[in-house]
Protein backbone atom coordinates (compact mmCIF):
# COMPACT_ATOMS: atom_id res chain seq x y z
CA UNK A 1 0.00 0.00 0.00
CA UNK A 2 2.75 2.40 1.03
CA UNK A 3 4.48 1.64 -2.24
CA UNK A 4 1.62 3.00 -4.36
CA UNK A 5 0.72 6.01 -2.23
CA UNK A 6 4.03 7.39 -0.98
CA UNK A 7 6.28 9.82 -2.78
CA UNK A 8 9.34 7.56 -2.97
CA UNK A 9 7.32 4.37 -3.53
CA UNK A 10 5.65 5.74 -6.63
CA UNK A 11 8.98 7.02 -7.92
CA UNK A 12 10.35 3.49 -7.53
CA UNK A 13 7.43 2.07 -9.51
CA UNK A 14 8.08 4.69 -12.22
CA UNK A 15 11.72 3.71 -12.31
CA UNK A 16 11.14 -0.06 -12.42
CA UNK A 17 8.38 0.12 -15.04
CA UNK A 18 10.47 2.64 -17.01
CA UNK A 19 13.43 0.27 -16.96
CA UNK A 20 11.28 -2.67 -18.06
CA UNK A 21 10.09 -0.52 -20.96
CA UNK A 22 13.76 0.10 -21.77
CA UNK A 23 14.19 -3.69 -21.76
CA UNK A 24 11.36 -3.89 -24.26
CA UNK A 25 12.70 -1.20 -26.59
CA UNK A 26 16.09 -2.96 -26.53
CA UNK A 27 14.65 -6.27 -27.73
CA UNK A 28 12.40 -4.45 -30.19
CA UNK A 29 15.38 -2.55 -31.60
CA UNK A 30 17.37 -5.75 -32.12
CA UNK A 31 14.43 -7.17 -34.07
CA UNK A 32 14.00 -4.02 -36.13
CA UNK A 33 17.66 -3.72 -37.02
CA UNK A 34 17.27 -6.97 -38.93
CA UNK A 35 16.10 -4.85 -41.88
CA UNK A 36 19.79 -4.19 -42.42
CA UNK A 37 20.37 -7.94 -42.81
CA UNK A 38 18.58 -8.30 -46.14
CA UNK A 39 14.90 -8.42 -47.04
CA UNK A 40 14.32 -11.93 -45.73
CA UNK A 41 15.53 -11.49 -42.11
CA UNK A 42 12.68 -9.40 -40.72
CA UNK A 43 10.10 -11.58 -42.47
CA UNK A 44 11.51 -14.65 -40.74
CA UNK A 45 11.63 -12.76 -37.43
CA UNK A 46 7.98 -11.68 -37.80
CA UNK A 47 6.90 -15.20 -38.65
CA UNK A 48 8.69 -16.61 -35.60
CA UNK A 49 7.08 -14.01 -33.39
CA UNK A 50 3.57 -14.73 -34.64
CA UNK A 51 4.06 -18.48 -34.29
CA UNK A 52 4.39 -17.98 -30.52
CA UNK A 53 0.60 -17.60 -30.35
CA UNK A 54 -0.70 -17.12 -26.80
CA UNK A 55 2.76 -16.10 -25.53
CA UNK A 56 2.53 -13.01 -27.73
CA UNK A 57 -0.73 -12.12 -26.01
CA UNK A 58 0.64 -12.65 -22.53
CA UNK A 59 3.53 -10.43 -23.51
CA UNK A 60 1.17 -7.76 -24.85
CA UNK A 61 -0.82 -7.77 -21.62
CA UNK A 62 2.35 -7.33 -19.57
CA UNK A 63 3.35 -4.41 -21.81
CA UNK A 64 -0.09 -2.87 -21.38
CA UNK A 65 0.26 -3.14 -17.60
CA UNK A 66 3.74 -1.58 -17.63
CA UNK A 67 2.61 1.34 -19.77
CA UNK A 68 -0.53 1.84 -17.70
CA UNK A 69 1.41 2.04 -14.41
CA UNK A 70 4.20 4.18 -15.85
CA UNK A 71 1.84 6.63 -17.55
CA UNK A 72 -0.71 6.88 -14.73
CA UNK A 73 1.98 7.53 -12.11
CA UNK A 74 3.85 9.89 -14.45
CA UNK A 75 0.78 12.05 -14.90
CA UNK A 76 -0.15 11.89 -11.21
CA UNK A 77 3.34 12.83 -9.96
CA UNK A 78 3.64 15.64 -12.50
CA UNK A 79 0.29 17.09 -11.41
CA UNK A 80 1.26 16.92 -7.73
CA UNK A 81 4.57 18.56 -8.49
CA UNK A 82 3.07 21.48 -10.34
CA UNK A 83 0.55 22.04 -7.56
CA UNK A 84 3.42 22.03 -5.03
CA UNK A 85 5.03 24.99 -6.79
CA UNK A 86 2.13 27.22 -7.76
CA UNK A 87 3.92 30.59 -7.92
CA UNK A 88 6.63 31.08 -10.50
CA UNK A 89 9.73 33.19 -9.86
CA UNK A 90 10.07 36.40 -11.84
CA UNK A 91 13.57 35.17 -12.65
CA UNK A 92 14.69 31.57 -12.28
CA UNK A 93 18.16 30.41 -13.16
CA UNK A 94 18.70 26.83 -14.29
CA UNK A 95 21.48 25.53 -12.04
CA UNK A 96 21.92 21.93 -13.07
CA UNK A 97 18.72 20.54 -14.55
CA UNK A 98 18.34 19.89 -18.25
CA UNK A 99 15.75 20.47 -20.94
CA UNK A 100 15.27 16.69 -21.03
CA UNK A 101 14.49 16.57 -17.29
CA UNK A 102 12.04 19.45 -17.52
CA UNK A 103 10.18 17.97 -20.47
CA UNK A 104 9.74 14.38 -19.21
CA UNK A 105 5.95 14.58 -19.17
CA UNK A 106 5.85 16.08 -22.67
CA UNK A 107 8.30 13.61 -24.22
CA UNK A 108 6.34 10.88 -22.39
CA UNK A 109 3.06 12.05 -23.88
CA UNK A 110 4.65 12.27 -27.35
CA UNK A 111 5.78 8.66 -26.88
CA UNK A 112 2.26 7.67 -25.86
CA UNK A 113 0.77 9.33 -28.96
CA UNK A 114 3.45 7.69 -31.06
CA UNK A 115 2.77 4.30 -29.49
CA UNK A 116 -0.89 4.48 -30.46
CA UNK A 117 -0.03 5.61 -33.99
CA UNK A 118 2.64 2.92 -34.31
CA UNK A 119 0.24 0.17 -33.21
CA UNK A 120 -2.43 1.38 -35.65
CA UNK A 121 0.22 1.47 -38.36
CA UNK A 122 2.06 -1.84 -38.08
CA UNK A 123 0.02 -3.99 -35.68
CA UNK A 124 -3.64 -3.18 -36.36
CA UNK A 125 -2.70 -1.96 -39.87
CA UNK A 126 -5.45 0.56 -40.38
CA UNK A 127 -3.37 3.62 -41.34
CA UNK A 128 -1.25 3.86 -44.53
CA UNK A 129 -3.13 0.85 -45.85
CA UNK A 130 -1.53 1.06 -49.30
CA UNK A 131 1.80 0.05 -47.74
CA UNK A 132 0.10 -2.65 -45.70
CA UNK A 133 -1.19 -4.12 -48.96
CA UNK A 134 2.38 -5.07 -49.81
CA UNK A 135 2.18 -7.76 -47.13
CA UNK A 136 0.52 -9.74 -49.94
CA UNK A 137 1.63 -11.49 -52.02
CA UNK A 138 3.66 -13.76 -49.78
CA UNK A 139 7.40 -14.04 -50.33
CA UNK A 140 8.75 -17.57 -49.86
CA UNK A 141 5.49 -18.37 -48.09
CA UNK A 142 5.94 -15.54 -45.55
CA UNK A 143 4.24 -12.18 -45.06
CA UNK A 144 6.38 -9.45 -46.64
CA UNK A 145 6.89 -7.31 -43.57
CA UNK A 146 10.05 -5.89 -45.10
CA UNK A 147 8.13 -4.35 -48.01
CA UNK A 148 5.42 -3.04 -45.72
CA UNK A 149 7.97 -1.23 -43.57
CA UNK A 150 9.94 -0.04 -46.58
CA UNK A 151 6.94 1.29 -48.47
CA UNK A 152 5.70 3.12 -45.39
CA UNK A 153 9.02 4.83 -44.81
CA UNK A 154 9.35 5.87 -48.42
CA UNK A 155 6.78 8.47 -47.49
CA UNK A 156 8.57 11.50 -46.05
CA UNK A 157 5.59 12.25 -43.81
CA UNK A 158 5.69 8.83 -42.14
CA UNK A 159 9.47 8.89 -41.77
CA UNK A 160 9.46 12.35 -40.21
CA UNK A 161 6.76 11.30 -37.74
CA UNK A 162 8.94 8.38 -36.65
CA UNK A 163 12.07 10.52 -36.44
CA UNK A 164 10.29 13.12 -34.28
CA UNK A 165 9.01 10.41 -31.93
CA UNK A 166 12.47 8.89 -31.63
CA UNK A 167 13.90 12.30 -30.75
CA UNK A 168 11.37 12.32 -27.90
CA UNK A 169 12.59 8.85 -26.92
CA UNK A 170 16.17 10.13 -26.89
CA UNK A 171 15.24 13.04 -24.60
CA UNK A 172 13.13 10.82 -22.32
CA UNK A 173 15.97 8.33 -21.91
CA UNK A 174 18.71 10.92 -21.57
CA UNK A 175 17.11 11.97 -18.28
CA UNK A 176 15.39 8.68 -17.48
CA UNK A 177 18.37 6.33 -17.49
CA UNK A 178 20.40 8.20 -14.89
CA UNK A 179 17.21 9.00 -12.98
CA UNK A 180 16.61 5.26 -12.68
CA UNK A 181 20.02 4.72 -11.09
CA UNK A 182 19.41 7.54 -8.60
CA UNK A 183 15.86 6.43 -7.77
CA UNK A 184 17.07 2.93 -7.02
CA UNK A 185 19.65 4.41 -4.69
CA UNK A 186 22.64 3.24 -6.70
CA UNK A 187 24.46 6.56 -6.79
CA UNK A 188 27.34 7.23 -4.42
CA UNK A 189 28.22 10.85 -5.18
CA UNK A 190 31.32 10.66 -7.37
CA UNK A 191 29.43 8.30 -9.70
CA UNK A 192 26.74 10.91 -10.34
CA UNK A 193 28.19 12.76 -13.32
CA UNK A 194 29.57 9.58 -14.88
CA UNK A 195 26.19 7.86 -14.67
CA UNK A 196 24.56 10.93 -16.27
CA UNK A 197 27.12 10.92 -19.09
CA UNK A 198 26.73 7.18 -19.73
CA UNK A 199 22.94 7.55 -19.63
CA UNK A 200 23.14 10.25 -22.30
CA UNK A 201 25.41 8.11 -24.49
CA UNK A 202 23.07 5.13 -24.26
CA UNK A 203 20.12 7.44 -25.03
CA UNK A 204 21.96 8.78 -28.11
CA UNK A 205 22.60 5.20 -29.21
CA UNK A 206 18.92 4.26 -28.90
CA UNK A 207 17.84 7.45 -30.67
CA UNK A 208 20.25 7.06 -33.60
CA UNK A 209 19.66 3.34 -34.01
CA UNK A 210 15.88 3.77 -34.17
CA UNK A 211 16.09 6.81 -36.44
CA UNK A 212 18.38 4.93 -38.83
CA UNK A 213 15.53 2.61 -39.86
CA UNK A 214 13.07 5.10 -41.42
CA UNK A 215 15.93 7.19 -42.83
CA UNK A 216 17.55 4.14 -44.43
CA UNK A 217 14.39 3.56 -46.46
CA UNK A 218 13.63 7.22 -47.09
CA UNK A 219 17.07 7.83 -48.58
CA UNK A 220 17.09 4.45 -50.38
CA UNK A 221 20.12 3.22 -48.50
CA UNK A 222 18.12 0.07 -47.95
CA UNK A 223 16.11 -0.73 -51.09
CA UNK A 224 12.87 -2.66 -51.17
CA UNK B 1 28.45 51.35 -6.31
CA UNK B 2 24.83 52.06 -7.14
CA UNK B 3 22.30 49.30 -7.72
CA UNK B 4 18.70 48.90 -8.82
CA UNK B 5 16.77 46.43 -6.67
CA UNK B 6 13.53 44.71 -7.62
CA UNK B 7 12.18 43.38 -4.34
CA UNK B 8 9.09 41.24 -3.68
CA UNK B 9 6.77 43.18 -1.38
CA UNK B 10 3.75 41.49 0.14
CA UNK B 11 1.90 42.87 3.16
CA UNK B 12 0.71 39.55 4.57
CA UNK B 13 -0.03 35.90 3.82
CA UNK B 14 -3.28 36.63 2.01
CA UNK B 15 -2.23 39.90 0.37
CA UNK B 16 -1.27 40.11 -3.28
CA UNK B 17 2.43 40.80 -3.67
CA UNK B 18 4.45 42.45 -6.39
CA UNK B 19 7.99 43.44 -7.27
CA UNK B 20 8.88 46.99 -6.30
CA UNK B 21 11.91 48.89 -7.46
CA UNK B 22 14.40 50.61 -5.14
CA UNK B 23 17.73 52.34 -5.65
CA UNK B 24 20.62 51.28 -3.40
CA UNK B 25 23.12 54.15 -3.38
CA UNK B 26 26.77 54.24 -2.34
CA UNK B 27 26.94 50.54 -1.58
CA UNK B 28 30.35 49.46 -0.30
CA UNK B 29 31.80 46.30 -1.80
CA UNK B 30 32.78 45.22 1.71
CA UNK B 31 29.17 45.13 2.85
CA UNK B 32 27.28 41.88 3.04
CA UNK B 33 24.09 41.57 1.05
CA UNK B 34 22.01 41.90 4.23
CA UNK B 35 23.93 45.03 5.31
CA UNK B 36 23.16 46.53 1.93
CA UNK B 37 19.46 45.80 2.58
CA UNK B 38 19.78 47.28 6.10
CA UNK B 39 20.88 50.56 4.50
CA UNK B 40 18.01 50.47 2.02
CA UNK B 41 15.65 49.87 4.94
CA UNK B 42 17.05 52.80 6.90
CA UNK B 43 16.30 55.07 3.96
CA UNK B 44 12.79 53.59 3.72
CA UNK B 45 12.19 54.18 7.43
CA UNK B 46 13.46 57.76 7.17
CA UNK B 47 11.06 58.32 4.28
CA UNK B 48 8.22 57.02 6.47
CA UNK B 49 7.82 53.81 4.46
CA UNK B 50 7.53 50.19 5.53
CA UNK B 51 11.00 48.55 5.53
CA UNK B 52 11.60 45.33 3.58
CA UNK B 53 10.98 42.36 5.87
CA UNK B 54 13.56 39.57 5.56
CA UNK B 55 14.70 36.68 7.75
CA UNK B 56 18.15 36.59 9.33
CA UNK B 57 19.74 35.67 12.62
CA UNK B 58 23.38 34.62 12.98
CA UNK B 59 24.68 36.41 9.89
CA UNK B 60 27.58 34.02 9.86
CA UNK B 61 26.20 31.25 7.69
CA UNK B 62 25.25 28.70 10.32
CA UNK B 63 21.66 29.24 11.43
CA UNK B 64 19.85 28.89 8.11
CA UNK B 65 17.48 31.79 8.68
CA UNK B 66 18.45 34.00 5.75
CA UNK B 67 16.48 33.00 2.69
CA UNK B 68 16.33 35.04 -0.47
CA UNK B 69 16.29 34.11 -4.12
CA UNK B 70 18.64 36.57 -5.79
CA UNK B 71 18.51 36.82 -9.58
CA UNK B 72 16.81 33.44 -9.73
CA UNK B 73 19.31 31.66 -7.48
CA UNK B 74 18.68 30.77 -3.83
CA UNK B 75 21.25 32.58 -1.65
CA UNK B 76 22.54 34.31 -4.80
CA UNK B 77 24.18 31.26 -6.30
CA UNK B 78 27.70 31.67 -4.96
CA UNK B 79 29.13 28.26 -4.08
CA UNK B 80 28.58 27.23 -0.45
CA UNK B 81 27.39 30.69 0.56
CA UNK B 82 24.31 31.86 2.44
CA UNK B 83 22.81 35.29 1.70
CA UNK B 84 24.31 36.67 4.91
CA UNK B 85 27.77 35.61 3.73
CA UNK B 86 27.31 36.97 0.22
CA UNK B 87 29.28 40.17 -0.24
CA UNK B 88 28.60 43.11 -2.47
CA UNK B 89 31.95 42.65 -4.19
CA UNK B 90 30.23 39.90 -6.22
CA UNK B 91 28.13 42.64 -7.86
CA UNK B 92 28.99 45.46 -10.21
CA UNK B 93 28.02 49.11 -10.28
CA UNK B 94 24.72 49.57 -12.12
CA UNK B 95 23.55 45.96 -11.64
CA UNK B 96 19.86 45.18 -11.49
CA UNK B 97 19.11 42.69 -8.75
CA UNK B 98 15.89 40.71 -8.36
CA UNK B 99 15.14 39.62 -4.78
CA UNK B 100 12.32 37.15 -4.19
CA UNK B 101 11.20 34.91 -1.33
CA UNK B 102 11.47 31.08 -1.34
CA UNK B 103 8.49 30.00 -3.43
CA UNK B 104 6.69 26.75 -2.63
CA UNK B 105 3.17 25.81 -1.59
CA UNK B 106 4.64 24.35 1.61
CA UNK B 107 6.34 27.70 2.43
CA UNK B 108 3.54 30.29 2.62
CA UNK B 109 4.75 33.88 2.57
CA UNK B 110 4.46 35.72 5.89
CA UNK B 111 5.55 39.10 4.68
CA UNK B 112 7.81 40.33 1.85
CA UNK B 113 10.79 37.95 1.82
CA UNK B 114 9.86 36.04 4.97
CA UNK B 115 8.30 32.62 4.47
CA UNK B 116 6.94 30.12 7.00
CA UNK B 117 9.30 27.13 6.97
CA UNK B 118 7.53 25.24 9.73
CA UNK B 119 6.82 22.39 7.30
CA UNK B 120 10.49 21.36 7.57
CA UNK B 121 10.06 21.20 11.35
CA UNK B 122 7.04 18.93 10.91
CA UNK B 123 9.16 16.58 8.79
CA UNK B 124 11.76 16.54 11.59
CA UNK B 125 9.10 15.68 14.14
CA UNK B 126 8.08 12.71 12.01
CA UNK B 127 11.43 10.97 12.53
CA UNK B 128 14.43 13.29 12.55
CA UNK B 129 15.51 12.10 16.01
CA UNK B 130 16.59 9.01 17.91
CA UNK B 131 14.63 7.72 20.90
CA UNK B 132 17.39 6.65 23.25
CA UNK B 133 18.02 7.33 26.93
CA UNK B 134 20.76 9.90 26.98
CA UNK B 135 21.72 9.41 30.62
CA UNK B 136 25.06 10.84 31.65
CA UNK B 137 27.83 11.73 29.25
CA UNK B 138 28.88 8.55 27.45
CA UNK B 139 32.44 7.32 27.69
CA UNK B 140 34.38 8.70 24.71
CA UNK B 141 35.21 5.44 22.98
CA UNK B 142 32.41 3.27 24.33
CA UNK B 143 30.58 3.35 21.01
CA UNK B 144 33.00 2.81 18.16
CA UNK B 145 32.09 4.54 14.90
CA UNK B 146 34.49 4.10 11.96
CA UNK B 147 35.92 7.36 10.65
CA UNK B 148 34.37 7.11 7.14
CA UNK B 149 30.94 6.58 8.74
CA UNK B 150 31.42 9.53 11.06
CA UNK B 151 32.56 11.69 8.13
CA UNK B 152 29.55 10.63 6.08
CA UNK B 153 27.17 11.48 8.92
CA UNK B 154 28.91 14.82 9.48
CA UNK B 155 28.60 15.72 5.78
CA UNK B 156 24.85 15.09 5.99
CA UNK B 157 24.62 16.94 9.31
CA UNK B 158 25.98 20.08 7.67
CA UNK B 159 22.43 20.85 6.52
CA UNK B 160 21.23 24.02 8.26
CA UNK B 161 17.60 23.57 7.20
CA UNK B 162 17.37 26.84 5.29
CA UNK B 163 15.12 25.40 2.59
CA UNK B 164 17.17 26.56 -0.42
CA UNK B 165 16.77 23.02 -1.81
CA UNK B 166 12.99 23.43 -1.84
CA UNK B 167 13.27 26.94 -3.27
CA UNK B 168 15.42 25.79 -6.17
CA UNK B 169 13.48 22.62 -6.95
CA UNK B 170 11.10 22.82 -9.95
CA UNK B 171 8.83 20.47 -7.95
CA UNK B 172 9.29 22.21 -4.59
CA UNK B 173 10.44 18.88 -3.22
CA UNK B 174 12.08 18.63 0.20
CA UNK B 175 14.01 15.48 -0.68
CA UNK B 176 17.51 16.90 -0.13
CA UNK B 177 16.61 18.19 3.33
CA UNK B 178 14.80 14.99 4.31
CA UNK B 179 17.49 12.76 2.86
CA UNK B 180 20.24 14.56 4.77
CA UNK B 181 18.43 13.81 8.05
CA UNK B 182 17.56 10.23 7.08
CA UNK B 183 21.09 9.47 5.87
CA UNK B 184 22.82 11.05 8.87
CA UNK B 185 20.86 8.94 11.33
CA UNK B 186 20.72 5.77 9.22
CA UNK B 187 24.48 5.24 9.27
CA UNK B 188 24.98 5.84 12.99
CA UNK B 189 24.40 3.09 15.57
CA UNK B 190 22.04 5.34 17.57
CA UNK B 191 19.81 5.83 14.54
CA UNK B 192 19.71 2.32 13.13
CA UNK B 193 16.97 1.05 15.43
CA UNK B 194 14.31 3.37 14.09
CA UNK B 195 15.61 3.55 10.52
CA UNK B 196 12.67 1.75 8.89
CA UNK B 197 9.92 3.78 10.53
CA UNK B 198 11.92 6.98 10.13
CA UNK B 199 12.28 6.89 6.36
CA UNK B 200 8.62 5.98 5.85
CA UNK B 201 7.27 8.58 8.26
CA UNK B 202 9.51 11.40 7.10
CA UNK B 203 8.82 10.85 3.38
CA UNK B 204 5.11 10.55 4.08
CA UNK B 205 5.16 13.83 6.00
CA UNK B 206 7.02 15.45 3.13
CA UNK B 207 4.02 14.73 0.94
CA UNK B 208 1.34 15.66 3.48
CA UNK B 209 3.06 19.00 4.15
CA UNK B 210 2.61 19.89 0.49
CA UNK B 211 6.13 19.36 -0.89
CA UNK B 212 6.46 17.85 -4.37
CA UNK B 213 8.10 14.59 -5.45
CA UNK B 214 11.77 14.43 -6.40
CA UNK B 215 12.36 13.88 -10.11
CA UNK B 216 16.14 14.08 -9.95
CA UNK B 217 16.76 17.54 -11.39
CA UNK B 218 19.62 18.02 -8.86
CA UNK B 219 18.99 21.78 -8.66
CA UNK B 220 19.04 21.40 -4.85
CA UNK B 221 22.63 20.25 -4.71
CA UNK B 222 23.77 23.31 -6.66
CA UNK B 223 21.65 25.66 -4.57
CA UNK B 224 22.66 24.24 -1.17
CA UNK B 225 24.86 26.68 0.78
CA UNK B 226 26.35 23.70 2.63
CA UNK B 227 27.08 21.57 -0.42
CA UNK B 228 24.82 18.70 0.59
CA UNK B 229 25.23 16.06 -2.11
CA UNK B 230 22.35 14.29 -3.86
CA UNK B 231 24.02 11.01 -2.94
CA UNK B 232 22.04 11.39 0.30
CA UNK B 233 18.84 11.24 -1.77
CA UNK B 234 20.11 7.96 -3.22
CA UNK B 235 20.71 6.82 0.37
CA UNK B 236 17.16 7.78 1.31
CA UNK B 237 15.85 5.79 -1.66
CA UNK B 238 17.97 2.82 -0.55
CA UNK B 239 16.75 3.15 3.03
CA UNK B 240 13.20 3.26 1.73
CA UNK B 241 13.68 0.01 -0.23
CA UNK B 242 15.34 -1.57 2.84
CA UNK B 243 12.33 -0.62 4.96
CA UNK B 244 10.31 -3.27 3.10
CA UNK B 245 12.88 -6.01 3.71
C1 LIG C 1 9.08 3.61 -24.63
C2 LIG C 1 8.47 4.11 -23.64
C3 LIG C 1 9.05 4.64 -22.35
C4 LIG C 1 10.25 4.37 -21.74
C5 LIG C 1 11.33 3.43 -22.21
C6 LIG C 1 10.31 5.17 -20.53
C7 LIG C 1 11.36 5.17 -19.63
C8 LIG C 1 11.43 5.94 -18.49
C9 LIG C 1 12.46 5.88 -17.50
C10 LIG C 1 13.66 4.95 -17.52
C11 LIG C 1 12.16 6.81 -16.54
C12 LIG C 1 12.99 7.13 -15.31
C13 LIG C 1 12.37 6.62 -14.05
C14 LIG C 1 12.92 7.35 -12.86
O1 LIG C 1 12.55 8.50 -12.65
O2 LIG C 1 13.74 6.80 -12.12
C15 LIG C 1 10.95 7.45 -16.92
C16 LIG C 1 10.34 8.46 -16.22
C17 LIG C 1 9.17 9.09 -16.59
N1 LIG C 1 8.37 8.77 -17.68
FE1 LIG C 1 8.77 7.35 -19.04
N2 LIG C 1 9.17 5.91 -20.41
C18 LIG C 1 8.38 5.61 -21.51
C19 LIG C 1 7.13 6.10 -21.80
C20 LIG C 1 6.50 7.10 -21.08
C21 LIG C 1 5.18 7.58 -21.37
C22 LIG C 1 4.27 7.06 -22.51
C23 LIG C 1 4.92 8.56 -20.50
C24 LIG C 1 3.60 9.29 -20.55
C25 LIG C 1 3.12 10.10 -19.74
C26 LIG C 1 6.08 8.70 -19.61
C27 LIG C 1 6.23 9.61 -18.57
C28 LIG C 1 7.29 9.63 -17.68
C29 LIG C 1 7.41 10.56 -16.58
C30 LIG C 1 6.45 11.69 -16.23
C31 LIG C 1 8.58 10.20 -15.89
C32 LIG C 1 9.11 10.80 -14.59
C33 LIG C 1 9.98 11.94 -14.88
C34 LIG C 1 11.05 12.13 -13.85
O3 LIG C 1 11.21 11.31 -12.94
O4 LIG C 1 11.76 13.11 -14.00
N3 LIG C 1 7.02 7.79 -19.99
N4 LIG C 1 10.51 6.92 -18.11
S1 LIG D 1 21.60 34.55 8.91
FE1 LIG D 1 22.21 32.67 9.80
S2 LIG D 1 22.79 31.57 8.02
FE2 LIG D 1 22.40 33.51 7.20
Amino acid sequence: MHLITSSVGRKLLMAVTGMMLVGFITVHLLGNLSIFAGSEAINIYAEKLHSLGPIVWIFRLIMLGLFAVHIALGIQLTMENSSASPEAYAIKARLKTTFAAESMIYTGLILLAFLLYHLLHFTVQVVHTDAVATLQPLVNGRLNVFAMVGNSFNSAFVSIAYVVAMCALFLHLSHGLQSFIQTLGLNNGPSQDKVSAIGKLVAIFFGLAYIAIPLAFLFHIVKI
Amino acid sequence: MNLTLHVWRQKGPEAKGELETYQAKNVSEDQSFLEMLDDVNEDLIKAGKDPIAFDHDCREGICGMCSQVINGKPHGGQERTTVCQLHMRSFNDGDEIFIEPWRAKAFPIHKDLIVDRNALEVIMQAGGFTSCHTGGVADGNALLIPKPVADYAMDAAECIGCGACVASCPNSSAMLFTSAKVAQLAVLPQGKGEAKARVKNMTETMLSEGFGNCTNHYECQEACPKGINVKFIATLNREYIKSFC
